[in-house]
């Protein structure tokens, strides 16, 4: 662990205004922003973890909980509100049995929302890992997430 | 790729090269895989057609372009034909080898991939006779159909980069910023502040070490015009901002990019580093002795960090709360230095004003108002998609004309305008033109271009609960009047919506709204209420039936709404039984309407979506 955070670290010249891109590149690593990384960045960086911490948990993009397989996103822009946005998000809740930002028991899928992915157009959109999913209804939910089930 | 480029001949000898190698009797596809296209199958449509071309040898009768937006996000994805300007859309796999037989052999357009309103419409084969791009003014989006983001020498080939050379060698910074205010150019990001005043203090301001900032956190949901340029055209963007920082006295930039835009950052970062290659980014750009750089910054997905303080925070490695804006941000910004930050937008409306003129850009648009403006169209129109109009447009014109009207023949209700900070217009104020000045008389703004349409069925205090949830979530906390206030209205707005609204709660909601106004510390806060207040305005019948009646007349508020079986409609066809997640729907047999037993409902409104015959009925 030590390596990969000393080598993100060094791809952004060891500056702390680049802390944001650094604890995104972390979580792109380990889909969550370990305690040992975080720690090792605040030496890294030589400073406080206070300050490691404070930004960790200002932007919502970030997570200190180990987080799922999959990440699934719902959009809950107003494109997609007013396309009924919210009742797709009940759907994965029901059907994954966990509420927004929580981790199915198996570890299979995180489930997040975003304030808008810019494909408006095609809302309700939902993402998952890197795939995205348009024009969402309710009785398209479960052959969504079978994809992804093993 | 062509080797640095050591003065302004050299550019003008590549670009007169590559123009030149443009101008050939090949036939051109440009394929959008912008993305909106993406969730469409674009990927995969875009992979076909270079197989199909390697493997059919005609890579050199057909050149093959993959694209940025082309703004017609509906009917995605899509692509234009040349010569003949033909429009194809929704675009399979399987019609990929048809397309390019038809395209070689020039023979008339596939009837079948045009464009018609709806069914029974006539078919229009070229984009430029589809009335969605008819009543536009693409001269800032329009060129991303035309070049591949990914490649510096398409944006260089239509021209790109001359007005950087222009402002280098012909120009003064002080006539490029005369220019940019004789020109009347608004911030694009909402506020709409003459942006040539802004560069003019910032250059005026005091201290050698000056910086220019790209915001393209645009965080409003509901738009995605930025994410459309920056994906699309990223050097317009690039362009823009060294001359910008040329007439500023700036040698450093910073573009600070939504992370939740991974397309729009790996194009930008790309764009620097061709920029960089060619020597039109670094030290001693094109031999005149200036010099810039420029960063990529990630957001953490923050909303306040599209407000200027608050992003400057987080550049500068700290959390992104705004502060009080006694010292603008061109005096004192980004380390304490005096900083420039633009809008994407504005930043890739400058090298058209240096190349045609301030007296062309004044031109365009309406008085005060000159230019034209991205908006992302979405909601319940027919046409979604991204859209350039000039500037002083109707609201009508915009949605039902190039947005084609409502989806379904549903009845229009309400259109939403700046994002969490604008407000919701209502029919009567259709005709009132979308210029800054206007929107924010009605009680909304322009925001970053978003532009939402609401028909019958969506609940305005629904919305004006929604985007409080949102700003509550997003309020980062610092000063007391949004931390509290959005939170208190947002409870209010709540309880109205679960039929425990009291009469004397619009009074509240419209006090509390004033103190906000008067007292928040940035813009996020002071302008919550303006969702809140539009709809009071413009909607009080609608809250009064939630708080008098307790009903939710657009079927929207749970607490307010009963699902129930229409008995004459439903022919028992079962289609809703399996699908219903509370197992609350019970098949009597065939021809035989189904039973919702109501101690079951949870009203996710699956049924009313798959059934076909209208039987569901909302109360």
């Amino acid at each position: 662990m030590t390596d990969k955070v000393a080598a993100i670290v060094k791809k952004y010249g060891s500056h702390s205004s680049q802390l944001v891109s650094i604890l995104q590149d972390i979580q792109a690593e380990y889909n969550y922003l370990p305690r040992t990384a975080l720690d090792k960045l605040s030496k890294k960086l030589d400073i406080p973890q206070s300050h490691v911490y404070s930004m960790a948990t200002f932007f919502r993009a970030f997570s200190l909980k180990e987080r799922g397989k999959h990440i699934c996103n719902v959009c809950q822009g107003t494109a997609c509100h007013v396309r009924g946005a919210d009742l797709i998000l009940e759907a994965l809740e029901r059907q994954l049995g966990v509420e927004r930002g929580q981790t199915t028991a198996d570890r299979g899928f995180t489930l997040e929302t975003v304030n808008c992915m810019g494909c408006c157009a095609t809302g309700p959109v939902v993402k998952i890992d890197d795939e995205f999913f348009g024009h969402m209804t309710n009785d398209k939910v479960e052959p969504m997430l079978s994809k992804f089930k093993e | 790729m062509a080797s640095k480029l050591k003065t302004a001949k050299a550019l003008a000898a590549l670009q007169k090269k590559l123009a030149e190698e443009m101008d050939t009797e090949k036939c051109r596809i440009s394929l959008c895989n912008g993305t909106a296209c993406r969730p469409y199958g674009s990927n995969p449509v875009a992979d076909a057609f270079k197989a199909e071309i390697e493997k059919r040898g005609l890579a050199d009768q057909v050149e093959f372009k993959i694209t940025g937006c082309h703004g017609f996000c509906e009917r995605g994805p899509i692509a234009i034909v040349e010569p003949g300007n033909v429009f194809y859309q929704r675009i399979q796999v399987s019609d990929v080898p048809e397309i390019l037989d038809n395209t070689v052999q020039k023979k008339a357009p596939i009837e079948r991939l045009l464009f018609k309103q709806d069914a029974g419409a006539k078919a229009v084969a070229r984009q430029n006779d589809i009335p969605f791009y008819t009543d536009q003014q693409r001269i800032v989006m329009g060129n991303n159909a035309r070049l591949d983001p990914t490649n510096i020498e398409d944006y260089i080939a239509i021209g790109g980069y001359s007005a950087l050379s222009k402002t280098l060698f012909d120009l003064q910074p002080d006539a490029i910023i005369q220019m940019v205010k004789d020109s009347g150019l608004r911030g694009r990001g909402g506020g709409g502040f003459p942006t040539g005043t802004k560069w003019e203090t910032c250059r005026k301001a005091h201290g050698d070490i000056k910086y220019v900032i790209v915001n393209a956190d645009e965080g409003d949901p509901g738009a995605y015009a930025n994410e459309g340029l920056l994906t699309g055209n990223p050097h317009s963007v690039l362009e823009g901002l060294i001359i910008g920082a040329f007439a500023i006295g700036s040698h450093q930039g910073y573009i600070y990019v939504r992370n939740e835009y991974p397309l729009a950052l790996k194009n930008i970062t790309m764009a620097i580093e061709q920029a960089e290659k060619l020597g039109l980014i670094g030290k001693n750009i094109l031999g005149s002795g200036f010099d810039f750089s420029v960063r990529v910054n990630r957001g953490g997905g923050a909303f306040v960090c599209g407000e200027s303080t608050a992003l400057m925070a987080s550049l500068e490695g700290k959390t992104g709360e705004p502060r009080a804006k006694y010292i603008h941000t061109v005096e004192r910004g980004l380390w304490d230095k005096p900083s420039c930050l633009n809008n994407v937008e504005t930043w890739a409306n400058i090298p058209l004003i240096i190349n045609n003129g301030a007296g062309w850009f004044s031109k365009i648009g309406a008085s005060g108002n000159s230019g034209t403006k991205i908006f992302s169209l979405t909601g319940k129109v027919n046409n979604t998609g991204l859209v350039e109009v000039p500037m002083g447009i109707k609201l009508r014109d915009i949605i039902f004309d190039i947005g084609g009207g409502i989806r379904g023949g549903k009845k229009f209700k309400a259109v939403q305008t700046g994002g969490p900070s604008g407000g919701c217009l209502p029919e009567k104020l259709l005709d009132s033109p979308v210029d800054f000045d206007s929107l924010l008389k009605a009680g909304s703004m322009m925001g970053s271009g978003g532009m939402i349409v609401m028909d019958e069925d969506n609940c305005m205090v629904d919305t004006a609960r929604y985007f409080l949830t949102f700003l509550e979530e997003e309020s980062c906390g610092k000063c007391v009047p949004c931390r509290e206030g959005v939170k208190r209205m947002r409870q209010i707005l709540t309880d109205i919506t679960e039929g425990k609204g009291q009469v004397s709660d619009l009074e509240l909601l419209t006090e509390l709204a004033a103190h906000l106004k008067d007292s928040a510390l940035c813009a996020l806060g002071s302008s919550a209420p303006n969702p809140v207040l539009t709809t009071i305005q413009y909607f009080k019948d609608e809250y009064e039936a939630h708080i008098k009646d307790k009903k939710c007349p657009a079927g929207v508020c749970k607490a307010l709404i009963r699902f129930s079986i229409i008995n004459e409609k439903c022919p028992g066809c079962a289609r809703c039984v399996k699908p219903c997640p509370t197992q609350a729907i019970t098949f009597m047999g065939k021809q035989k309407p189904v039973v919702l037993d109501q101690s079951k409902c949870i009203k996710c409104r699956t049924c009313f979506d798959i059934c076909k015959m209208g039987a569901v009925s909302i109360e």
